[in-house]
Formats: C-alpha cells, sequence, structure tokens
C-alpha cells in the first residue's frame, strides 16, 4: 500500500494526492476483473437479466438489513442475496413458467418490498446512495474485504470454469458428459448474487449490472477463442473502470455511472469488428 | 486404434446395449411403453416415427435426462460380463449449440478432456487425443478454428469427434445432420458408416430424413410409442403402417450402401416377451 501511495504521489496530478480517490481507484482495478470474467460466462449463457434482478433485489437486503437494526446492512445483503440466487435457479429448473418470467416477478417482489420497508415513515432519502453507489466513501476496511471476495470468486470460477462453459454451451451435451449443470449453475448464480451485492453500495444498483454485461458484450465482438474473449474483457473493463473514474472526478458525477458510460462507449467501438 | 483408454475391448463382435421393458411415463402420461431392444455393437440403428412419437424421449432417457422404467444395460457376450448403463456418446443437434460464443475446437475439446481451465490452453496430452479423435473424421485442421466459423457439416463432424472421445458404448445421433447442406450430409454419414465398422460401434440415430436414413441404417425401428416396426430398412419402409404414416411409397433404400451384419444371436439376455 505504502508502494502504491508513493506511486501515484509522484503523478503530478491532482487526483493522486487524493486519498480517497487512492482507495477508489484500488477498489476499481479488484472489481474491474471479477466484473470481466464472471460477465463473460453470464453473457455466454444469457443470464444478463438474472444478475440484473440481483442487482435489483439486493435492495430488499439492504431494508432487512436495517430493520434488524444494522449500520451496515452488507451482511445481510450478501445473504439475501446469495439465497435470492438459489430460489431462482430452484424455480428455473422446476417450473413451468418461462425462465424470464420467473426472473421478472421475483425482481419486482424484491425491488417491491424493498421500496416498501425502506420507505416506512418517508425516510427513503437516506437509502438513496445504495441507488447511484459512491465509491469514493470506499474505506480501507472495505477495500480487504472486497480482495477476499474478489480472490475466493476467482478461485471458484477457475475451478468450474471448464463445465460452466460446456453447460452454457449445450447444457444436455454437458449432462452427457457427467457435469451436474444444475449445481454448477447454481454455484455459479450464488458467486454472481455475492459479487453484485457487494458492489451495489460504491457502484449503485441501477447500474451494476452494466458492468458485467458490457466489457463481456463488447470483447465478444473482438474475440475468436475463450482466451481472448476472457483477455479483452479484462482489458475493456479495466480501461472503463480507470477512465470512468477520472472522468468522474474532473466532471464532478457519480463514479458508478460514469464508469458504465465509459464501458458504453467502449462497446460500441468494437461494434464494427463484431463477426457476421 | 491409439485412442482412449476403455473399459471393455474396443473391437467386441458381440456386445450390445439392452434395453427390456423400457418405458417413460412424462406427467403421468406414458410416452414410451414396453420397450425391447437391443443395439448391437457395429450395427446402425435408426429410429423412425412421427412427431410426438417419443423418439427424442427415447434419447433422452437413455442419456438419464428423464426417469425411466424397465432395464438398461450394456452385456458382452463373449465374457457373459455385463457392464450397467452403457457409456453415452451424444452428438446433439448443431442447431442448440450457441455458435455465436467465441470458442474454438480446441476450447471444445479442453471443456471436457480436462481440469485445468481451458483459457491455458489444451493441454499437450488432451490435444494429442483430440487431434486424434478429429483424424477419425478427418476435421484435424479445424482444431484451431472458432465453432462459429466452421460450416454446419464441418461443427457436426467436430461434434461427432467430440462424442467419440471417450470411445462411448453407445453413440447417439439426434437429427445429426439438420441444417447441413447436401454434400455435408453425403459426408457424415459416409463417415458415421465408416467407423461403426472400423471401432465397431453400436449407434442410435433419430432423424427425420428417411431417404438418408435408408442408405445408412443397418436396422431401423418404426417407434410410435411401442416399437411398431423393426427389421431392415426395406422391410420397415415396405410395412403398411409406415406408408400410412409417412403417407409415401420408398423405393430408395439402396441396397449397395446398406451392410447386412451377421446376426448377434448371441446376446446372452434374451428379450423377455421378445421383440416384434
Amino acid at each position: 500500500m505504502s508502494l502504491w501511495h508513493s506511486l501515484l504521489g509522484a503523478l503530478p496530478c491532482e487526483w493522486a494526492q487524493l486519498e480517497f480517490m487512492r482507495l477508489a481507484l484500488v477498489a476499481v482495478l479488484l472489481a474491474a476483473p471479477l466484473y470481466a470474467v464472471l460477465g463473460c460466462l453470464v453473457v455466454n449463457s444469457r443470464m444478463a437479466f438474472f444478475s440484473e434482478a440481483i442487482g435489483h433485489a439486493a435492495l430488499t437486503g439492504v431494508a432487512l438489513g436495517t430493520l434488524a437494526g444494522l449500520a451496515d446492512p452488507t451482511p445481510v445483503v450478501l445473504l439475501f442475496s446469495a439465497l435470492l440466487a438459489l430460489a431462482i435457479a430452484w424455480l428455473r429448473r422446476s417450473s413451468v413458467l418461462s425462465s424470464d418470467t420467473i426472473i421478472g416477478l421475483v425482481m419486482a417482489g424484491a425491488v417491491a418490498l424493498g421500496v416498501v420497508l425502506l420507505s416506512r415513515g418517508g425516510g427513503f432519502n437516506r437509502y438513496t446512495h445504495f441507488l447511484i453507489g459512491d465509491i469514493l466513501t470506499i474505506a480501507p476496511a472495505e477495500l480487504a474485504r472486497l480482495a477476499v471476495l474478489a480472490l475466493a470468486t476467482l478461485l471458484i470460477w477457475a475451478v468450474l470454469f471448464n463445465r460452466l462453459f460446456l453447460a452454457t454451451l449445450h447444457p444436455v451435451l454437458a449432462r452427457s458428459r457427467g457435469v451436474n449443470v444444475w449445481a454448477v449453475e447454481a454455484l455459479f448464480s450464488v458467486v454472481i448474487a455475492l459479487v453484485v451485492a457487494m458492489s451495489i453500495a460504491w457502484i449503485g444498483l441501477l447500474v451494476i449490472n452494466s458492468l458485467l454485461i458490457l466489457p463481456a458484450a463488447a470483447a465478444r465482438n473482438l474475440a475468436r477463442s475463450t482466451a481472448a474473449y476472457l483477455g479483452w474483457a479484462l482489458l475493456l473493463s479495466f480501461l472503463a473502470g480507470a477512465a470512468g473514474l477520472l472522468v468522474s472526478f474532473y466532471a464532478a458525477t457519480a463514479t458508478g455511472a460514469t464508469i458504465v458510460l465509459v464501458a458504453l462507449a467502449l462497446f460500441l467501438l468494437t461494434l464494427p469488428f463484431r463477426r457476421r | 486404434m491409439n485412442g482412449p483408454a476403455h473399459h471393455h475391448p474396443a473391437s467386441c463382435g458381440g456386445c450390445c446395449t439392452q434395453l427390456q421393458h423400457f418405458g417413460v411415463r412424462l406427467g403421468g402420461t406414458p410416452v414410451l411403453e414396453e420397450i425391447n431392444l437391443h443395439v448391437h455393437c457395429g450395427e446402425l440403428t435408426a429410429i423412425i416415427g412421427p412427431n410426438g412419437a417419443g423418439k427424442t424421449t427415447l434419447l433422452r432417457a437413455l442419456l438419464g435426462e428423464v426417469p425411466f422404467q424397465g432395464g438398461l444395460q450394456f452385456v458382452h457376450s463373449g465374457s457373459d460380463q455385463q457392464f450397467g448403463r452403457p457409456r453415452v456418446g451424444y452428438v446433439p443437434q448443431r442447431m442448440d449449440l450457441d455458435v455465436s460464443a467465441p470458442a474454438t475446437v480446441s476450447d471444445l475439446f479442453a471443456s471436457v478432456s480436462q481440469r485445468r481451465p481451458l483459457w491455458l490452453g489444451l493441454g499437450a496430452r488432451q490435444r494429442e487425443e483430440a487431434l486424434c479423435a478429429l483424424g477419425m473424421v478427418e476435421a484435424q485442421p479445424l482444431l484451431g478454428k472458432t465453432i462459429g466459423a466452421l460450416s454446419g457439416g464441418e461443427l457436426q463432424r467436430v461434434l461427432l469427434a467430440l462424442a467419440l472421445h471417450p470411445m462411448p458404448d453407445l453413440l447417439l445421433l439426434d437429427e445429426p445432420v439438420s441444417g447441413v447442406d447436401q454434400a455435408g450430409i453425403e459426408l457424415f454419414y459416409r463417415m458415421v458408416s465408416e467407423l461403426r465398422r472400423r471401432l465397431d460401434l453400436s449407434i442410435l440415430l433419430v432423424s427425420h430424413d428417411l431417404a438418408a436414413v435408408a442408405r445408412v441404417a443397418d436396422r431401423m425401428i418404426f417407434l410410435n410409442h411401442r416399437v411398431l416396426a423393426d427389421g431392415t430398412p426395406a422391410e420397415v419402409l415396405a410395412s403398411p403402417l409406415v406408408k400410412q404414416v409417412f403417407g409415401m411409397e420408398f423405393t430408395g433404400a439402396e441396397p449397395g450402401f446398406v451392410r447386412r451384419l451377421p446376426a448377434h444371436e448371441s446376446c446372452p439376455l434374451p428379450a423377455p416377451g421378445g421383440v416384434p
């Protein structure tokens, strides 16, 4: 960390002298690869709507945590999101309703419940930072928590990758090769839920999903192999994260949404390179 | 053959997959009843039947996707050994595969043959095995290609090679040439036919293309919830029942292409009730 400080401190820029900007940049550099590599599988398996729902539904987790009297509702948010992810995975498997209908129902229910609980007595304004997010308030302890989550997530992701890859390509083929598709997908859903839930306080639940989807979608336009797909997604995610943070600093805008706009611009730039 | 390890001799001559009193009920409704079937190795058995006859359900049951009643086992006549459930190789419909994913043929082989995450590349041994499997379908040059860049016929041959790796006891082909051009269809069936002979494969083929199937199959089964006809393609296609269902005459079963096998009367367990 001290090396980091002296590195950034040497930069002749205003932002590099500010502690909160240094911490925010570390957070972005930790989270960017997570969004990138998870996003690649989310896009492949058409789970974009699922991750969107999990992000929005985290509002209910915030409400429950607040009702439980916690100053920081994050543990409750994580638990709630993980359980919700499992519930959706189970419903998708066993229900006669189509997958997007189920996700839509669960999302509508969870968002409404969250708003109702948080707006009791007219105090919803206190919670708007969960909608928009504020990465500039990130504390060193939270950074450590993010680092642990990142490490655990990347480990699970690497171990499950081949099975997830096959399951997203063709579930029946995957099962014929001995992959327990349901278990692998449920575990992956929980991992996504944890990453999304962890990030909403900093990025905001309105735009968090775009950080999963946009770098991967852009990388898909450029890549011809799985390794290249992941490589491009990582590069674009780092680029969008760092550039978005700096732009938001100078333009005095919300960081999460600014990062998303940069990521969207990068996606549009890759469109002409799309195959077919 | 220099292929993957196998749990029974590659050239067996007398092994077969047996279905006895095999049945499937979906939602309480019997879809398949009293199927008694021996699929001998070295023999290509085509399943034909009207829509809704249970052809796909049969394949799904053999893959373990839906529960079934009755017996399913793989037996070896020479040594009177029983091996339990057959190891099933599955060639899915090409149309069901997400070919827009940035994945190569090499990624596909890596995902089924190694624990190491596939973005680290195909291992040296796995690469040899993949080339061997692809060599069986004259598709070695396709290893580094993106699946979206392959023609329909090429992708289908790659999926065939994948199903032969490791060598299955029973190979299932589900509408394998839908959406493939005529030259691709000819080539695919020529290879399937050759491999059946060379590797003594038991093959179950489901297809709507009766004319193409009649040319390649050793044996044909007309299925409509039950086995209604069983014999050579010429015999089955000549049966009044089949003519009635498909509403046309088939004279195109060219005998030159059909290889008659010696009857495998040696299967140790006779089917109770007998095959109609």
